[in-house]
C-alpha cells in the first residue's frame, strides 16, 4: 500500500515538473528576446564592443538553459544525468529515496536546564508544505532553527538529503530561511538584498566553462584582468537575471532599486521570500513569516505563498501558532506541545480526527469531556449512552471525547430528537451562526447553530455518531523507568518503593513501572510518603479531581482522588506495593516503536 | 473683529536657552576669530599678512605632524576599540555594564591628572623618553573611550537576526563580518573617528607634557601666538585649523553615505 502511494506522488511531481519546464522555457524565450533588443541597441551605440556583446548574448542563452536544468536537478535529488538514468531503471528505489528530505532522529534540545524539544523524531516528505503548529513556547521555532543550523541539538541527529547536518554550520546547509522579522539588510537595497546569497556562491559550472574558453582565446599582458572582468560581467548578468525572476515571482517588479526602509511590511516580507528562494534551496524554512502583517495582507500572502510553493516544487517547512493559517496552507501539519509531537496529519485529518484532547482543544473550538467506552461503538458520558464510530478500546476504558460546536444539534424542549436536556446560558450572533453556551448536567457545551434558542430556554441536544470523536486519554497510566535495588524493592523518581511481584527480577535490572491514577495516595505530610512532590495542577472532573504532581526528579504523576488539593501544595506520595506493576524494560524495543510512529 | 494673538508655548522653545548659549560662546567668538584673522594688528584694516607664515615650509611640517599624530591616534583607537566592543557585546548583559564602566571610568578623572600619570608611569618609572611615541600613547589613552562608546553602542543595538540571515544565505563568519557587521557599524565608526580625530588634531596640552621640544603640534603653535598676545596671527592659525577640520568632517560624512542604500546608482533606462 505505502509503496503505491509513494509512486503516485512521484508521478504527480513529475507531471508538475514538466509543466513548469514548459512555462519556464517560454519565460526564457521572452527574456532572451529582450536581451537581443537590448544588445542591439548597445551595438548601435558602441560598435567597438560588438565582440563582447555577442559573446554575452550567447552566454545568456546558455545560462537560462542552465537555470532550467538546475531546477529540474533540484527536483531530482541533485543527481547527475547519469545517475538519473540509473534511477529510472529502478523506480522503486527512486521512490524510496525521494520520500523524505528531512529526517530528525531523537532530537532533544535543552536551554538552561529547560527541555524545549524532547526526544523528537520526525521526517518531512519531499515537496510538501509542512507546518509546525503549536502555541508559543512549544518548541516549534527551536526545531526550525535546528534545521536551519542556528541552534545545535543537545542530542540526536538531523539529516537533510540523507546527509547528517547536526553539527554543520548554517552556511553549508542546502536550506534557506525567511525570518519572522524579515532581517533584511538595511544597508543594501532590494536588489542587493536578494543578490546577497548569489554573490557569495561561486560561478555556476557552465559559466566557468565560458570563462575558460574566453581565457584560451585571450592573449597579452592584461589577460588576467581581462578574464577577471569577463567573469565578473558574466556573473553579474547571471545574478541580474535570477533576481529579476525572483522579483517577478513575489510580484515586486520595478522595486529592485528601492531602499528597504521605504517598503511596507508586506513588501519587505516579499523581499525576504525572494532573497531566500533565489538561492534555490532544497528546503525553504519559514518562521512565522506573516506574523507581523495585518489580517487582509496575511490572507493575500497565504495564497501567494501557496502559489510560490506550487511553482517551485521545493519543500516548505512553515512555523506558525495560527491554526487557521496552518489549516489553509499546509499539505501536512505537525502539532507540537511542550517539545513533543502530538499529531501529524493532513489538515482535514487533524481537524476531524484529533489524536488527543490537546490537539482537539488547539485546533478549532471544541467541547472536551471524559467518558467511558462501554464496548465497541458504544460510549457513555454524562450518564447517557451514545453510539459512536470508534472501536478497539478496552472494555470500560476511560477516554477523552471531543465534540465540535457545529456538530451538536439543538432541538426544542418538547422534541423527540436529542439525547440530552440543557438550559441555554447565553446566545450570541456571529454572522453566519449563533454561538450558544448550553449547560447540561454540570457540563457547559459550546454550540454553534443556525437556529437560535433564546437565553434561559430549555433545549434538547442531539449528537450524531460521526460528530463524536473518541480519543485515548493523554495518559491513562503513570509510567516510569526504574531500576531494581533488590528483588522486592524498585527505585524510581528519587525514591525506593516496595513491590510485590511474581516475576523474578534481579538487583540492577531496568524495569518499566506502571501505576494507575487511582492507586496513588497523597499525604498531607511529606514525611508520610516515600517521596515528596508539588501539586502543579488540579482539575475537577465531576465526580473526582485529577491532580498532577511534580516530583523533585522532574517527573509528573497523575493522581485521581476525591480530596481537594491546591496548586503548589507539598505532598507526600505513597503507593501500595501490590499496585506497582513491573515489566522488564528493553531499550531497543522502545526505539522501534517510536520509528513506527 | 480681530482676536488678540495669544502667546503659545511650543516644543521648539526649549531650544532657546541653548541657542542663547551658543550665540554668546560659539558664534560671536567665531566671528571675532575671523575678524582678528583678517585684520591688521595695528591699523585694524583688512589684511592677509597674518597668513604669511604659511608660506614657510616649517609650519606645514608642524601641520603634517599634527595630522599624522591625530591620524595615528584615531587609527590605533579604532583598531583597539572595535574588537573590544565586539567582545563586550558577546558578554552577558548584566556583567557588560560593569565592564563598559571600567573602560569609561578614566573619563571621570581630570584629563591633566591622567596625562601626568602616563608620564609618571612611562617616563619616570619605565624610562621611556618624552617625545612623539609617548605623546601618542598619552593621546590614545586619553581619547580611547570616545572611540569605544559609539562603536559599542551601535554594535550592541544590532539585531542578531542580520547575522543569522547572512550565514543562512551562505556567508561564513568572515564574510558575515565584512558584508554585514562592518557596513552596518559604519555610523558608529564615523562618529567615533570624529570624536577622536577632532580633539586630537588640535590638542596641545598632552604634547606639552609628554612630547619633546624637537617638534611642535599645530595646537602648540596656536597656543604660542595667543600666549604672546599676537591674537591676529593666532586667530589666523585657528581659522586654518577650523577649515581643515571641516574638510575632514565632510570626508567622513561622505564615507557614511557610501553605506546608505539611497546612494546606490540606478542604471539609466533600467528598472528592476
Amino acid at each position: 500500500m505505502a509503496e503505491t502511494k509513494v509512486k503516485k506522488q512521484t508521478a504527480k511531481t513529475n507531471s508538475s515538473k514538466t509543466k513548469k519546464e514548459k512555462t519556464q522555457s517560454i519565460d526564457t524565450q521572452n527574456t532572451t528576446n529582450k536581451q537581443i533588443n537590448k544588445t542591439e541597441n548597445k551595438n548601435k551605440e558602441v560598435k567597438t564592443k560588438d565582440n563582447l556583446n555577442s559573446k554575452l548574448l550567447e552566454n545568456n542563452k546558455i545560462t537560462t538553459n542552465v537555470n532550467e536544468t538546475k531546477t529540474s536537478e533540484i527536483n531530482s535529488n541533485n543527481e547527475t544525468m547519469v545517475s538519473k538514468q540509473m534511477e529510472s531503471s529502478l523506480p522503486q528505489e527512486k521512490a524510496k529515496k525521494l520520500d523524505s528530505i528531512i529526517k530528525i532522529k531523537n532530537v532533544t534540545k535543552v536551554f538552561d536546564g529547560v527541555t524545549v524539544i524532547d526526544d523528537l523524531t520526525l521526517s518531512i516528505k519531499r515537496g510538501k508544505f509542512v507546518t509546525l503548529l503549536g502555541a508559543s513556547g512549544c518548541g516549534k521555532t527551536t526545531l526550525l532553527r535546528m534545521i536551519a543550523g542556528f541552534e545545535t541539538a543537545t542530542s540526536g541527529e538531523i539529516f537533510i538529503e540523507d546527509q547528517e547536518v547536526t553539527d554543520i554550520p548554517p552556511y553549508k546547509r542546502p536550506v534557506n530561511t525567511v525570518f519572522q522579522k524579515y532581517a533584511l539588510f538595511p544597508h543594501l537595497n532590494v536588489y542587493k538584498n536578494i543578490a546577497f546569497g548569489l554573490k557569495l556562491k561561486g560561478l555556476p559550472e557552465s559559466l566557468q566553462k565560458q570563462v575558460e574558453e574566453f581565457s584560451q582565446n585571450e592573449k597579452g599582458i592584461f589577460k588576467f584582468f581581462k578574464v577577471k572582468h569577463y567573469a565578473r560581467k558574466l556573473k553579474n548578468n547571471f545574478i541580474l537575471e535570477k533576481v529579476k525572476k525572483a522579483l517577478k515571482m513575489v510580484n515586486l517588479e520595478g522595486y529592485g532599486y528601492r531602499n528597504i526602509n521605504t517598503l511596507s511590511g508586506g513588501q519587505q516580507q516579499r523581499v525576504a521570500i525572494a532573497r531566500a528562494i533565489v538561492c534555490e534551496p532544497k528546503v525553504l524554512l519559514l518562521d512565522e513569516p506573516l506574523g507581523a502583517l495585518d489580517l487582509k495582507m496575511r490572507k493575500e500572502m497565504q495564497i501567494e505563498l501557496m502559489g510560490i510553493h506550487k511553482n517551485l516544487g521545493i519543500t516548505f517547512v512553515y512555523v506558525t501558532h495560527d491554526q487557521e493559517e496552518a489549516l489553509t496552507m499546509s499539505d501536512e501539519i505537525v502539532v507540537l506541545n511542550d517539545g513533543v509531537i502530538q499529531q501529524i496529519g493532513t489538515p482535514k485529518k487533524i481537524y476531524d480526527e484529533p489524536a488527543n484532547a490537546f490537539v482537539a482543544d488547539f485546533i478549532g473550538q471544541s467541547n472536551i469531556l471524559t467518558g467511558t467506552m462501554v464496548k465497541d461503538f458504544t460510549l457513555k458520558f454524562l450518564g447517557t449512552t451514545f453510539e459512536c464510530l470508534d472501536k478497539g478500546f478496552e472494555k470500560n476504558e476511560p477516554v477523552d471525547i471531543v465534540i465540535r460546536p457545529e456538530d451538536i444539534d439543538v432541538y426544542k424542549e418538547d422534541s423527540k430528537n436529542g439525547q440530552l436536556e440543557g438550559v441555554v446560558l447565553s446566545s450570541c450572533f456571529k454572522g453566519t451562526f449563533f454561538q450558544m453556551e448550553i449547560e447540561t448536567q454540570g457540563y457547559q457545551f459550546t454550540v454553534q447553530s443556525t437556529v437560535e434558542a433564546k437565553q434561559g430556554t430549555k433545549v434538547r441536544l442531539g449528537f450524531t455518531p460521526n460528530g463524536i470523536h473518541v480519543m485515548k486519554k493523554l495518559r491513562s497510566i503513570n509510567e516510569f523507568i526504574g531500576r531494581m535495588t533488590s528483588p522486592t524493592t524498585v527505585e524510581f523518581c528519587g525514591g525506593e518503593w516496595e513491590v510485590e511481584t511474581t516475576e523474578n527480577f534481579e538487583k540492577g535490572d531496568a524495569v518499566k513501572v506502571r501505576i494507575g491514577f487511582r492507586d496513588i495516595e497523597l499525604m498531607d505530610d511529606e514525611n508520610d510518603g516515600v517521596i515528596g512532590a508539588n501539586v502543579t495542577q488540579s482539575l475537577y472532573k465531576g465526580e473526582y479531581n485529577q491532580v498532577q504532581i511534580y516530583t523533585d526528579t522532574d517527573e509528573d504523576f497523575y493522581v485521581v482522588t476525591t480530596d481537594d488539593w491546591d496548586m503548589n501544595d507539598r505532598v507526600g506520595v505513597k503507593i501500595k506495593p501490590n499496585a506497582i506493576q513491573l515489566e522488564k524494560f528493553i531499550e531497543a524495543e522502545e526505539e522501534t516503536k517510536e520509528d513506527e510512529n | 473683529m480681530k482676536t488678540k494673538h495669544k502667546y503659545k508655548f511650543q516644543k521648539s522653545h526649549f531650544a532657546f536657552p541653548y541657542t542663547a548659549i551658543s550665540i554668546v560662546f560659539v558664534i560671536v567668538p567665531l566671528l571675532i576669530l575671523i575678524y582678528y584673522a583678517f585684520t591688521d594688528r595695528y591699523t585694524g584694516g583688512f589684511t592677509l599678512n597674518n597668513f604669511s607664515m604659511f608660506g614657510e615650509g616649517s609650519l606645514w611640517i608642524t601641520l603634517g605632524i599634527s595630522f599624522l599624530m591625530a591620524f595615528l591616534t584615531t587609527l590605533i583607537c579604532l583598531v583597539l576599540a572595535y574588537p573590544l566592543a565586539m567582545a563586550l557585546c558577546k558578554i552577558n548583559v548584566n556583567r557588560r555594564f560593569i565592564l563598559v564602566m571600567i573602560f569609561v571610568l578614566p573619563m571621570w578623572i581630570n584629563s591633566l591628572l591622567r596625562i601626568y600619570s602616563v608620564k609618571l608611569l612611562f617616563n619616570d618609572f619605565l624610562g621611556l623618553e618624552t617625545g612623539f611615541l609617548l605623546s601618542l600613547i598619552g593621546m590614545v589613552y586619553d581619547f580611547f573611550p570616545f572611540m569605544l562608546l559609539p562603536i559599542y553602542t551601535i554594535l550592541s543595538q544590532m539585531n542578531n537576526s542580520y547575522f543569522e540571515a547572512s550565514t543562512d544565505l551562505g556567508a561564513n563568519t568572515f564574510k558575515t563580518f565584512t558584508k554585514v557587521k562592518l557596513p552596518l557599524s559604519v555610523p558608529g565608526i564615523v562618529s567615533g573617528v570624529l570624536m577622536v580625530f577632532m580633539p586630537a588634531v588640535s590638542t596641545f596640552a598632552i604634547n606639552d607634557i609628554l612630547g619633546s621640544s624637537q617638534y611642535w603640534l599645530f595646537g602648540n603653535e596656536i597656543y604660542f601666538w595667543f600666549q604672546k598676545g599676537l591674537y591676529n596671527i593666532g586667530s589666523a592659525f585657528a581659522f586654518v585649523m577650523l577649515v581643515l577640520i571641516l574638510i575632514s568632517v565632510a570626508i567622513s560624512s561622505a564615507l557614511n553615505k557610501i553605506v546608505d542604500p539611497r546612494s546606490n546608482k540606478v542604471k539609466k533606462g533600467e528598472a528592476l
